[in-house]
C-alpha cells in the first residue's frame, strides 16, 4: 500500500513540472506582452507615453529576457520562497491577491461537490432499484436537463427568477453594504442568501452526470449473482443494496473525484463571472485579457496543482476501497 | 442455454407459411439483415433519439438555408424597433378564423421613465405572407435573390418571431445564422479531435508497450489541466485583429485539443479487446499487412462505437464554443454565433427588460439534449448482435 502511494506521488512530480511550464507558455503566447496592454490602456486614458518609456517599463519588468529565463525566475521563486511574483496590473504581490479568492473557490467547490454526492448517490441508487418507476423517469429528465443546460445559462435564469419572483438582490457573495466588513453573524446570514445560487448551479451540473453513471453502474451490479446470494441469505433489501452493489458501483465515482475538481473549477469560472462572485474566475479572466502573466500563470498553475493532487487522492482512495487495485 | 432453447423452438416451427403475419416475416429478416439495417432497427426503438434526429435534420436544413428561411438579414438594424417583444402569430381576429397574421406594434414612450413601450394595435391585421420580397442576398452564395420564405408586406412593421435586440436586429434571423456557425464549429471541432483521437488511440491500443504508456501519460496530463482556464488561456492568446474566419478555425482547434482524449480512450479500449479476437489472428496468419488489419478488419468492427462517441462529443464542443464566446474570448461580433448572441443577455438588467434574449440559450440546450439523445440511441444500437 505504502509503495503504491509513493509510486503514485512520484508520478505527480513530472506532471506538475510540465503543467507549470505549459501554463507559463500559454500566458506568453499572445503577441505583445503586459506592457503593450498596459500602455494601450494608459493611452486610452489620455496619458502620453513615449516609446522610450515603454521600452524602460519592459526592461523593468524583465520582459526582454528569453522565455526560459523568465520561467526559471518565476518557478524558482515559487519553489524556494513561495513567492508567486507581482501582479503587474494590480502592482501587488500575486499571493496577496489570490489566496482569499482561491480559498473561497475551494470552499465553494468542496461544498458543491459534497452536495453533488449527497444528491447523486441516493438518487442513482433509487433510480436503479426502482427502474422505470415514475421517479426514475423524473430523475432521468432532470439528469438530461442538467447535462444540457450550460452553467452560465442556469446561473442567469436563477438570477432572473430570484430577482423577478422573490425580489432578492443576487449576484456577488454578500450585499453591497456588507462588502469589506469583518465577518460577523449578519454577514454570514447575508452570504447564505446569496450562496445558494452558485451552489445549485455547480451541484446540478455535476449531479446530473453522476446520477446517470451511478444508475448505470448499479444496474450492472444488481444483475450479478452475488446480489442474489445475499438475498438468499435472508437480508432485507436495504442491507443487500447498500452493503454490496453500492460499494462496487462507487468505484468509478472515486476514480473520477480527481476530474470532478477541475470540472468544478471550470464551472466555477463562468458561473462566477456571471454572478460576480469574488472567486478566481473573474480575476483570472481579467488577468488573461490584460496578459498579466504572473497572476494568470499562478492561477492556472495552482488550479492544475489542485487537480493533480485531486487525482492522486482519488487513486489512493480507490486503492483503499478496492483491494483488487491495491494488489495488482 | 438460451441458444439451445431458441434452436428447439425454431426447429419445432414449420417453415413460414406463405401468408405469415408480418411479425414472423420480420423475425426471419433479423437473421439475414445487414449490420447497418440492424443498427437502424435498434436505433428506431429509442423514440427520443428518433425525434432528436428529426429535430437536428430540420435545424441543419434551416441553418443551411438560413438566408432564405429568415425574414431579415442578421446585420440589418432598425433603430425604431429596439427591444421589440416577439410577435405572436394568430389566426383568430374579432372572433373569426383568418389566415395567419400578426397585429402591428405601436411604439410609445413611458412619460416618466422614458422607456420604450410596445403595444399591439388590435384593430389592424398584418397577414403573414410566404415567398415575400425582402432584402437582397445570395442564396448559398450562388443565386442573387430577394425572396424570403415568409415575412409581412409592410414598410414600417416587421415580423420578429423572437423579438429584437438592442439595435433592433431580428433575433430569429440572427439565431438561424448563428446556428450555422455554432453547429459547424461543433462538427469541425469533432472532426479535428476525431483525427487526433483515432490516430493516437489506435497506435496506443494496437502496439501497447511504452508507446501506449507514453500516450496515456499525455492524455492524463491534458485532462489534469482545468478545461475552461486552459481554453481561456489559449483563446486569450488569439489577437483581436485577426480575420474572424481564422479565429473561428483556431477556436475549434483549441476545443478539439482537449476533446480528443475521450475519443482516444474509447478507440484504445476497443483496440485492446479486438486485438485478441480470432479473426484478427486469422488475418495476421494469412499474411495481411498491419495497415490492412487495422483499416479493413478492426476499424469496421468499431465504426458504430466511434460514431456514437463522436455524437456525444459534439455537445461538449458546442457548449465550449458558447461558453468562450459568452466570456468574450471566443468568436467576436460581427460573427454571429449563439455564444455571441448570448453576450447580449449577460446581465440581469437586459434579461429582465428583454427575456427573449435568452432564446439562443434555449436553442443551445435543445441542441445539446438532441445530440445526447442521438448519441445514447446510437450507443445502444452500436452492437446490433448483442442480445
Amino acid at each position: 500500500m505504502l509503495g503504491y502511494i509513493v509510486r503514485r506521488l512520484m508520478w505527480a512530480i513530472p506532471t506538475l513540472a510540465f503543467v507549470s511550464f505549459i501554463s507559463f507558455v500559454i500566458i506568453q503566447l499572445p503577441p505583445g506582452d503586459f506592457v503593450t496592454a498596459y500602455v494601450a490602456q494608459l493611452r486610452n486614458g489620455g496619458e502620453y507615453i513615449t516609446d522610450m518609456q515603454e521600452a524602460l517599463l519592459r526592461e523593468d519588468y524583465g520582459l526582454n529576457d528569453p522565455l526560459l529565463v523568465q520561467y526559471w525566475r518565476w518557478i524558482s521563486n515559487i519553489l524556494f520562497y513561495g513567492d508567486f511574483g507581482r501582479s503587474l496590473e494590480w502592482n501587488a504581490p500575486v499571493s496577496e491577491l489570490i489566496w482569499e479568492r482561491l480559498a473561497l473557490t475551494l470552499v465553494l467547490s468542496t461544498i458543491s461537490l459534497v452536495f453533488t454526492w449527497i444528491i447523486a448517490i441516493p438518487v442513482g441508487v433509487y433510480s436503479a432499484t426502482r427502474q422505470y418507476s415514475a421517479f426514475d423517469y423524473i430523475f432521468t429528465v432532470f439528469g438530461f436537463l442538467g447535462k444540457g443546460i450550460p452553467d452560465f445559462l442556469l446561473a442567469l435564469i436563477l438570477m432572473w427568477v430570484a430577482f423577478i419572483w422573490m425580489n432578492l438582490d443576487v449576484g456577488g457573495l454578500v450585499s453591497p453594504q456588507f462588502e469589506g466588513k469583518p465577518w460577523d453573524f449578519d454577514k454570514i446570514v447575508n452570504m447564505l442568501s446569496h450562496i445558494w445560487i452558485p451552489l445549485v448551479v455547480l451541484a446540478t451540473g455535476g449531479a446530473a452526470g453522476l446520477i446517470r453513471v451511478m444508475r448505470a453502474n448499479m444496474l450492472d451490479e444488481l444483475r450479478k449473482p452475488y446480489v442474489e446470494t445475499a438475498y438468499a441469505q435472508g437480508f432485507g433489501e436495504r442491507t443487500v443494496v447498500w452493503r454490496y452493489p453500492v460499494r462496487v458501483a462507487l468505484n468509478p465515482f472515486i476514480s473520477t473525484v480527481g476530474w470532478a475538481l477541475p470540472a468544478l473549477f471550470s464551472g466555477d469560472v463562468i458561473t462566477a463571472v456571471v454572478l460576480n462572485l469574488p472567486t478566481t474566475g473573474p480575476l483570472l479572466l481579467q488577468a488573461l485579457k490584460m496578459q498579466d502573466m504572473y497572476l494568470a500563470g499562478s492561477f492556472i498553475l495552482i488550479l492544475s496543482v489542485f487537480t493533480v493532487i485531486g487525482t492522486v487522492l482519488s487513486d489512493i482512495l480507490l486503492a483503499l476501497s478496492d483491494p483488487r487495485i491495491r494488489f495488482s | 442455454m438460451t441458444d439451445i432453447q431458441t434452436f428447439d423452438r425454431l426447429s419445432a416451427l414449420p417453415a413460414t407459411p406463405p401468408l405469415a403475419p408480418k411479425e414472423a416475416a420480420r423475425d426471419e429478416n433479423v437473421y439475414t439483415a445487414k449490420p447497418w439495417t440492424l443498427i437502424w432497427w435498434r436505433f428506431r426503438k429509442h423514440k427520443l433519439a428518433v425525434v432528436s434526429l428529426g429535430f437536428m435534420i430540420t435545424l441543419t436544413l434551416l441553418a443551411i438555408f438560413a438566408d432564405f428561411m429568415s425574414p431579415y438579414l442578421p446585420g440589418t438594424f432598425n433603430k425604431l424597433n429596439t427591444f421589440a417583444p416577439p410577435s405572436v402569430v394568430r389566426v383568430i381576429h374579432d372572433g373569426q378564423l383568418q389566415r395567419p397574421f400578426i397585429y402591428p406594434m405601436k411604439r410609445t414612450r413611458d412619460m416618466e421613465t422614458a422607456r420604450v413601450i410596445y403595444q399591439e394595435d388590435r384593430t389592424k391585421v398584418l397577414p403573414v405572407r410566404f415567398f415575400v420580397e425582402g432584402e437582397t442576398y445570395n442564396l448559398l452564395g450562388l443565386v442573387e435573390t430577394k425572396t424570403h420564405f415568409f415575412g409581412v408586406d409592410d414598410r414600417r412593421q416587421q415580423i420578429n418571431l423572437l423579438g429584437t435586440d438592442s439595435l433592433g436586429r431580428d433575433l430569429f434571423s440572427r439565431l438561424l445564422y448563428g446556428a450555422r456557425v455554432t453547429l459547424s464549429a461543433g462538427l469541425v471541432g469533432v472532426a479535428f479531435s476525431f483525427v487526433l483521437g483515432l490516430a493516437l488511440g489506435a497506435v496506443s491500443g494496437y502496439y501497447g508497450g511504452w508507446l501506449d504508456s507514453g500516450i496515456q501519460r499525455l492524455m492524463e496530463f491534458i485532462r489534469s489541466i482545468p478545461t475552461i482556464p486552459l481554453w481561456m488561456g489559449l483563446a486569450a492568446a488569439l489577437p483581436i485583429a485577426w480575420d474572424p474566419l481564422f479565429v473561428y478555425v483556431l477556436i475549434t482547434v483549441i476545443l478539439s485539443l482537449i476533446g480528443w482524449t475521450h475519443l482516444a480512450r474509447v478507440v484504445r479500449g476497443r483496440f485492446f479487446s479486438l486485438k485478441t479476437e480470432d479473426y484478427v489472428l486469422a488475418a495476421r496468419l494469412s499474411g495481411a499487412s498491419e495497415y490492412r488489419i487495422v483499416t479493413k478488419h478492426m476499424l469496421p468492427a468499431m465504426t458504430s462505437y466511434i460514431i456514437a462517441s463522436l455524437t456525444l462529443a459534439v455537445p461538449e464542443m458546442i457548449l465550449g464554443e458558447t461558453a468562450l464566446s459568452f466570456l468574450g474570448l471566443g468568436l467576436r461580433p460581427p460573427v454571429v454565433s449563439w455564444g455571441v448572441l448570448l453576450q447580449d443577455a449577460q446581465n440581469l438588467r437586459s434579461i429582465s427588460l428583454a427575456p427573449w434574449l435568452l432564446a439562443p440559450g434555449v436553442a443551445v440546450v435543445l441542441v445539446v439534449l438532441a445530440f445526447n439523445f442521438i448519441g445514447d440511441g446510437l450507443r445502444d444500437a452500436a452492437d446490433p448482435y448483442g442480445q
